[in-house]
């Protein structure tokens, strides 16, 4: 498998993600914002399963990079929109993007470098504390609208821009993760005394996985920020990071395939079981049971690599 | 297996884009489909019930009485859950899927201002019950209340305090979470230094804390006159309690947030003699307040309405009322009666809509004594 | 200086409380070497157990009083040891063998499962019932402090339970059994002990404390709802890990600290608002510097 080829694929991904948003205006709003919803899931799903799955870190706090990316993104949108004249927003918004997905690699980075030390369940913990405590910051800051939240935001997300860079987020992990260099972290993952004793360094390798798995984050925030137009620092809670904890364990650590599918199907199911909604919740948290009794590695494993659930 | 991703990543995308393609919308035919969102669930549930009964109530009436524009209505109500993000869920799937021609709701000023945008993108009139943040109504022109705002509400609450509370120096203590709680507290400040009065101090707490201890000592030591707690009834309750272990013995007193039965039921009579303001009193004397009452307890079991039952009785009517002004379901022409309504004779009081959308109408100060609300004065603006 | 005092009876009330819940997690991680996230659910469901049972007991035991307290507390404890030791038996036993990743991640999906099941209006419904009073509350007023009687039986009832902890498991044969287990589980099996006997004591033993902080953290704050073993929770879990996970004055001594730190910072104008984020920090900074917590030692992994 060249890499010619799975460049080909990104670039019919792209494409096809820009040419159905062509068409997104004769689309009913309601579903359209489901899909959109998807589209954002699959980007949480696949950089947080850069850091979960491939590279066996646990992660819980993934919605705290997503929230300063959303925010940064906003904020910047808001202060410098104005300034911008109506023909040159569209291009604006991927620099709005670039920002929230900058500052991202900043926080994931310090958090990698936190956790290099801790193993399983205090990484876990760890990582949900960081989550917290950004929340906890954006809370107070009254810069981003506080407790009440950002209201306001433009809606510059859109079909096309969503799934355009789904498309890119699953290549870059895709192919960071099947290069020479990408084994490193499955191989942190398998050992990390023996990769070390190869010549590996876990910690640059878990660094980077955060590092990345943020600014991607990142960019699924900014994109969430202008598709809700609304953002609060309660929407980036533990509960959100355990959705996309789940859409990674559902679809198999490590197999970005299954989580793609995963997050798809764990962004309908809620919108499909409105009228359900009282027990919602009550099912996913089964769901979270059974899936780790009976099938630990996933519903959508197709026996690429012979594993349970990721080890510490 | 890049290829085999990249083609499910297609699959995945092509079979969730094409529900998107059908582009339904549902009401019409002899019915007029109404849209309500309410916090039927969680914290602030009492809110979200009390509201949703008095528009049903409503909207009962309204259909035994013939409908509006010869039509009856029907009401989609949908649950918030106290949650922030649900309300634009909820509102999205209202206007977007179901196809309502307004959206009534909320109670909670954080969760309107959610809706708000949603409403006003979709030129779709929305009416919020009991959302007194002035943001609300400043989102845009499809954006209505029936109750008074927070500057209005803190400023009389700052004269009550100044006049009849005789404090010089009052603690303000807020709910950092909740945008109602911040503004209104802000509005009182102004209000009560204006009048020549000081805070004594300002603490935090988050909505949702049980533990006070920490904060009321340090209200204690400051030796205030009274304690303003712009706060919701849950909080407040438990809050009175720990300050009355404490032995904090000065008046509490703060905005509609405490309206609730649930504010009695668990603050027992660590609420007795503290006051709050509110849209209206049960006991009060007027006849269309009396007539409500009595309709309402026969509907529901003997319960008493509370004003966010008045409320939520009143938006409903204050949306009948404009339909039939309008002659039409159409968001503009809708909203331009709205727009126009004049003293409409309301439960909660005449009221008028001004240029800001808002109701500009009286409020009432209730006091606790033996474990009920009464009614203390009116203000008007 | 009044204020400081007071500070200090609130702190270590609230302190008194996250330690009865530390210890529960202190020892089920010592046994099993894992986070039972589904503890602060069995906080509340103590809560609620006494909250059904009060009314019950009234007829025979008329409450406010000191015995009812006692007969009520006594059967919420029961019946969530039952309910802990059930947990266990359903969720975390069949995956006993499995990496320790697998049972966290389940741990959670039990936590959330019994938090959302609760808030169904079928079951208890999200909004706040009021706690009955089960004890006679008086406040003691000296030298300007007040400290109220319901602080002082947190302290005295922590205090008793702590000691009967230690107790249990220093003196006793079960004790000694169940350090064995925390040592190496294989070992112990091997001497004769019956590991799945001793986990389940266990998880009993801690769910009955659970229980226990539950209603006493309900007599303080006497609004209930299903998600109020959360925020208790966490800071408990933070306060186990604070004094050394696994060390039973170690839970204590965290708790007591978290909660003296919370309430001298929740009484600073400006920094209140940060309550949850400052037990987050002092989690990461003890973990980074400390990671053994203040009293724990530190072990070595071997390669």
């Amino acid at each position: 498998m060249k890499l010619e080829g799975s460049k080909r694929w990104l670039i019919a991904g792209i494409a096809i993600a820009v040419g159905v948003s062509l068409f997104s205006q004769q689309f009913n709003r309601y579903y359209l914002g489901i899909v959109i919803d998807c589209g954002i899931s699959i980007i949480l799903a696949v950089s947080l399963n850069l850091i979960n799955g491939h590279t066996g870190q646990f992660s819980l706090g993934h919605a705290g990079f997503m929230a300063v990316g959303g925010y940064s993104a906003a904020k910047f949108t808001l202060v410098c929109s104005p300034l911008v004249p109506e023909s040159m927003r569209p291009r604006f918004f991927l620099l709005a993007l670039g920002r929230g997905g900058g500052i991202g690699p900043s926080k994931g980075g310090g958090v990698g470098n936190t956790t290099q030390r801790l193993k399983g369940d205090y990484l876990a913990i760890v990582t949900l504390g960081f989550g917290e405590i950004i929340r906890v910051v954006v809370q107070n800051m009254d810069s981003v609208g506080a407790a009440s939240g950002l209201k306001g935001i433009p809606k510059f997300t859109t079909l096309g821009w969503t799934f355009a860079l789904a498309a890119v987020t699953i290549y870059v992990v895709a192919a960071l993760v099947n290069s020479t260099y990408g084994r490193g972290f499955i191989a942190v993952n398998d050992d990390e005394v023996a990769a070390s004793s190869m010549g590996l360094n876990p910690v640059r390798y878990k660094v980077t996985a955060f590092v990345v798995g943020a600014f991607f984050a990142g960019i699924a925030g900014g994109l969430y920020a202008h598709h809700k137009q609304f953002l609060s620092p309660t929407g980036f809670d533990f509960l959100k990071s355990i959705d996309i904890v789940v859409m990674v364990i559902l679809g198999g650590m490590g197999r970005t395939a299954g989580v793609i599918i995963a997050a798809v199907i764990l962004t309908l199911l809620p919108e499909v079981l409105r009228q359900f909604a009282d027990y919602r919740m009550i099912i996913y948290s089964l769901l979270i049971v059974g899936l780790m009794m009976a099938r630990p590695q996933g519903l959508f494993t197709f026996g690429q690599r012979k594993k349970g659930a990721a080890r510490i | 297996m890049n290829p085999r991703k990249r083609a499910l990543h297609v699959i995945a995308l092509l079979a969730s884009a094409l529900p998107g393609l059908t582009g339904c919308r549902g009401g019409g035919g002899d019915t007029i489909l109404v849209g309500e969102f309410a916090s039927l669930t969680g914290k602030e549930a009492t809110f979200g019930i009390s509201s949703h009964e008095g528009t049903l109530l409503a909207i009962e009436e309204i259909n035994a009485a013939g409908g509006v524009l010869g039509k009856k209505l029907e009401l989609k109500t949908e649950d918030d859950q106290s949650k922030a993000g649900e309300p634009a869920n909820v509102v999205n799937k209202l206007i977007s899927k179901d196809g309502v021609v307004a959206v009534l709701g909320e109670v909670a000023s954080s969760r309107s201002l959610e809706a708000a945008p949603i409403c006003q993108q979709n030129s779709i009139p929305m009416i919020s019950p009991a959302s007194t943040n002035p943001k609300v109504t400043e989102t845009g022109d499809y954006i209505f209340r029936v109750c008074f705002i927070d500057p209005f509400q803190g400023t009389v609450m700052a004269n009550f305090a100044t006049n009849t509370l005789k404090a010089k120096k009052v603690a303000v203590f807020t709910d950092v979470k909740s945008d109602y709680s911040k503004g209104l507290a802000k509005f009182f400040k102004e209000g009560f230094t204006k009048a020549g009065g000081q805070i004594a101090t300002e603490l935090d707490f988050n909505g949702g804390d049980k533990d006070f201890k920490g904060q009321l000592t340090a209200i204690k030591s400051a030796a205030p006159d009274a304690v303003f707690v712009p706060g919701y009834y849950t909080d407040v309750a438990l809050i009175c309690i720990q300050a009355k272990q404490l032995g904090l013995n000065l008046p509490f007193f703060g905005g509609d947030g405490w309206e609730s039965d649930t504010l009695v039921k668990i603050g027992g009579d660590a609420m007795e003699g503290h006051y709050f303001s509110t849209h209206y009193a049960a006991d009060a004397a007027s006849p269309k307040v009396t007539a409500f009452v009595g309709a309402y307890k026969k509907r529901y079991n003997g319960k008493v309405p509370d004003a966010m039952a008045a409320l939520g009785y009143d938006s409903a009517k204050f949306l009948a009322d404009g339909i039939t002004r309008a002659g039409s379901t159409e968001g503009s022409k809708l909203r331009d009666a709205l727009a126009a309504t004049k003293e409409f004779e309301a439960v909660t009081g005449k009221m008028t809509i001004n240029a800001q959308r808002d109701a500009v109408k009286s409020a009432v100060i209730l006091q606790v004594k033996g474990g009920a609300f009464k009614f203390v004065e009116t203000v008007s603006p | 200086m009044e204020w400081f005092s007071q500070q200090m009876i609130n702190g270590l009330a609230l302190g008194s409380i996250y330690a009865l819940i530390a210890l529960g997690y202190t020892m089920v991680y010592g046994v099993l070497r894992f986070i039972n996230f589904a503890h602060s659910d069995v906080l509340m469901l103590g809560a609620y157990a006494a909250f059904f049972i009060a009314p019950a007991i009234q007829p025979l035991i008329p409450l406010p009083s000191v015995t009812g307290a006692m007969l009520v507390t006594l059967i919420s404890a029961l019946i969530c040891a039952g309910i802990g030791i059930l947990i266990e038996f359903l969720a975390y036993r069949p995956l006993r063998s499995r990496p320790k990743l697998t049972v966290l991640i389940t741990a959670i999906g039990v936590s959330l499962f019994i938090e959302f099941t609760c808030q169904h209006k079928a079951v208890f419904g999200a909004d706040t019932k009021p706690f009955p009073q089960l004890l006679p509350a008086t406040d003691f007023h000296l030298a300007g402090l007040v400290v109220g009687s319901n602080d002082l039986v947190v302290v005295l009832v922590t205090a008793v339970l702590l000691a009967g902890m230690w107790f249990i498991v220093q003196r006793t044969k079960v004790g000694t059994a169940m350090r064995a287990v925390s040592f190496n589980q294989q070992a112990a099996a091997l001497m004769g002990v019956n590991i799945n006997r001793i986990i389940s004591f266990t998880f009993g033993l801690g769910s009955a404390l659970a229980a226990v902080a539950g209603i006493l953290y309900a007599l303080k704050a006497p609004g209930i709802e299903p998600l109020m073993g959360v925020q208790p929770g966490v800071r408990a879990f933070i306060a186990a890990v604070l004094g050394g996970i696994g060390n039973l004055p170690g839970a204590a001594l965290g708790g007591l600290l978290l909660g003296l730190l919370e309430t001298f910072a929740g009484g600073i104008s400006g920094l209140s608002s940060y309550r949850d984020g400052i037990a987050f920090a002092i989690l990461i900074l003890i973990l980074l510097f400390k990671p053994a917590g203040l009293l724990g030692k530190a072990t070595v992994e071997k390669v």
